[in-house]
């Protein structure tokens, strides 16, 4: 390949385990110095997708190159360049903080000197240095998240995949990996990353595909997302108790011409419009008296929805 | 042996060579055992004591056994079944519980296979690990046997390269067998396979004491090419049983090997 700023292209990517067909055919290119991000609910294909990118799971059909290489031939190649944050966390539950950093280090084939340096150094970056003896098993669910970051960049990857990197943290944990993250981007390294929060995509990725079902049924910036498939501001409206031939889907009969689109959901009304205090004006002057009323900027979060639906996915 | 000096299915441009692969497999390894040393006590210790109880105590009413012609002590004769088996009993502790472990708790090869390192490597680093504490627990048994006198010629000292390709049988076949275990408790099946072998593989008694066919059955086993293989060593009678021995256990290795090599592909590269 000679487009060397092409970090990953996917061209008909296909992944089946037998029957079933977990990704159905995407196209993919992820930019040098790109944040890129994987939106979807479970079983959307991320992970399998991720899999294939990290150069452990054989593509079904299409083409995959990462750094330019084929993940089929140069396994290895790839992932010395690469660095991996799983969903999970797969640290070295017999070894401490330190040695895990050391360890990892080593197998990418890195002298004893250099991976010592490395390993204070993250470290420091991660906020771990006080726990450098620790077990990992001592260690909190937001430690051993940083400690998979640090040992993820052990091997200054030229591109850095994060399978959820903050599903089960607590806020200050997750605001802490977000931190971390974004100064790594700042750095110049790429970011591909798995999430289903909202706003972990809106702060960290300046591209996303939103993946259902495994194919992608959207792509862009998330703001360009949010142009594209909502509105600019979101009106939440909130009736007293339902009376006969007075439900949240009567009332959103006699509102529907008020916004591009009304969402009836148990507790409340969802007007998707450009301006949501006019359009709450709007609905008084028609007698209508919600007993709360909200408006707010619409978020991916609502294309997320808007795309994917709101059945539950398990 | 090219098995386990080639490399299978690894690009030209990884920055590690098999052997390097191997050597980190095994630092890992003593990193974590580090500071769990004494659990490596127990496993020397049992050997000796049946050497100890049997051998010595038992040997006081047993005038000793013929082997290749020449009647040895009964001490002599079972003190190199007891090294063959503590080689067997060392390996198989890494092949099969640590191994387990590893496999499905620790999801440590997960975390090497996002490095550099290849299923083959996995295999051949866990295998040369479990294989070099059987060799471990050997030699030092070897120790016992010379500070008791039961060496009869300096051909013992090949009893732990001896020992090494017991290992290398068992801990081939028992990571093979392991990688299709699904619970701790299907590891019943592997004492169910080692205890018999530990027992009637001419360790305590001269395989001439059964019928023709289960004779023949016994000389089919591992443990007994192992314990026959350092019982000549140990005796200086050596034949050309010795070599049947050798290529025997070095075969069963190098097919357990490929077995693991295989199924950590399915296992993990799904």
């Amino acid at each position: 390949m000679a487009d060397t700023d092409s970090m990953i292209l996917a061209q008909g990517l296909r992944k089946s385990f037998g029957d079933f067909e977990a990704v159905k055919g995407i196209d993919v290119d992820v930019r040098r110095g790109e944040a890129f991000g994987f939106l979807g609910p479970n079983g959307a294909g991320k992970s399998s997708t991720m899999r294939m990118i990290a150069a452990v799971s054989p593509v079904s059909a299409g083409v995959l190159r990462i750094l330019g290489l084929d993940p089929a031939t140069d396994g290895p190649e790839i992932r010395a360049r690469i660095g991996v944050c799983p969903q999970e966390d797969t640290l070295d539950t017999e070894l401490t903080v330190r040695d895990n950093l050391y360890v990892y280090g080593r197998y990418f084939g890195l002298p004893r000197k250099e991976v010592r340096q490395r390993v204070d150094e993250l470290l420091e970056f991660v906020q771990l240095t006080e726990k450098a003896s620790a077990m990992v098993e001592d260690l909190s669910g937001g430690m051993k998240r940083r400690l998979t970051i640090a040992r993820s960049l052990v091997n200054r990857p030229e591109v850095l995949l994060l399978d959820e990197p903050t599903t089960g943290l607590d806020p200050q944990a997750r605001h802490v990996v977000w931190d971390r993250l974004f100064r790594l981007k700042q750095q110049g390294v790429t970011l591909v990353l798995t999430t289903h929060y909202m706003d972990e995509a809106e702060q960290l990725t300046d591209r996303l595909v939103v993946m259902d079902k495994g194919l992608i049924v959207a792509e862009g910036s998330p703001l360009s997302l949010i142009a594209e498939h909502s509105t600019r501001e979101v009106a939440e409206l909130r009736f007293g108790v339902a009376e006969i031939g007075n439900s949240h889907e009567a009332i959103a009969g006699k509102v529907a011409d008020l916004a591009e689109r009304v969402e009836v959901l148990p507790d409340r009304l969802l007007l998707y419009t450009a301006d949501g205090e006019e359009t709450i004006a709007q609905v008084h002057e028609r007698g209508l008296e919600p007993v709360a009323t909200l408006v707010r900027r619409s978020t991916l979060e609502d294309v997320f929805l808007r795309l994917t639906g709101r059945t539950l996915v398990d | 042996m090219s098995i386990l000096t080639t490399s299978v299915g690894r690009s030209a441009r990884s920055p590690l060579s098999p052997g390097d692969a191997a050597g980190l497999l095994l630092y890992r390894n003593f990193l974590a055992y580090r500071r769990a040393w004494y659990i490596f006590v127990s496993g020397f210790l049992e050997p000796v004591l049946y050497l100890f109880s049997i051998g010595v105590g038992v040997g006081q009413l047993v005038t000793g056994f013929e082997f290749n012609g020449e009647t040895i002590p009964y001490a002599d004769f079972v003190a190199p079944g007891m090294l063959a088996a503590s080689a067997m009993n060392g390996t198989i502790m890494d092949a099969t519980f640590n191994f387990f472990f590893k496999l499905k708790y620790n999801k440590l090869f997960d975390q090497m296979l996002a490095t550099p390192l290849t299923t083959m490597d996995i295999a051949r680093g866990e295998l040369t690990w479990s294989l070099l504490r059987g060799g471990l627990y050997s030699a030092g048994f070897l120790v016992v046997m010379l500070a008791m006198g039961l060496v009869g010629s300096w051909w013992a000292l090949l009893v732990v390269p001896a020992a090494l390709l017991i290992g290398l049988a068992f801990g081939g076949v028992c990571m093979a067998l392991t990688t299709f275990m699904r619970s701790w408790q299907d590891f019943e099946y592997i004492t169910l396979a080692t205890l018999p072998m530990f027992l009637f593989s001419a360790t305590f008694f001269p395989v001439t004491a059964f019928p023709v066919v289960l004779r023949w059955v016994v000389e089919l086993t591992p443990l007994y090419r192992g314990v026959v293989l350092c019982r000549e060593l140990t005796t200086g009678a050596l034949s050309w049983g010795s070599a049947v021995s050798v290529v025997y256990l070095v075969a069963m290795g190098l097919v357990g090997l490929l077995v693991v090599r295989r199924r950590l592909d399915k296992l993990l590269l799904t």
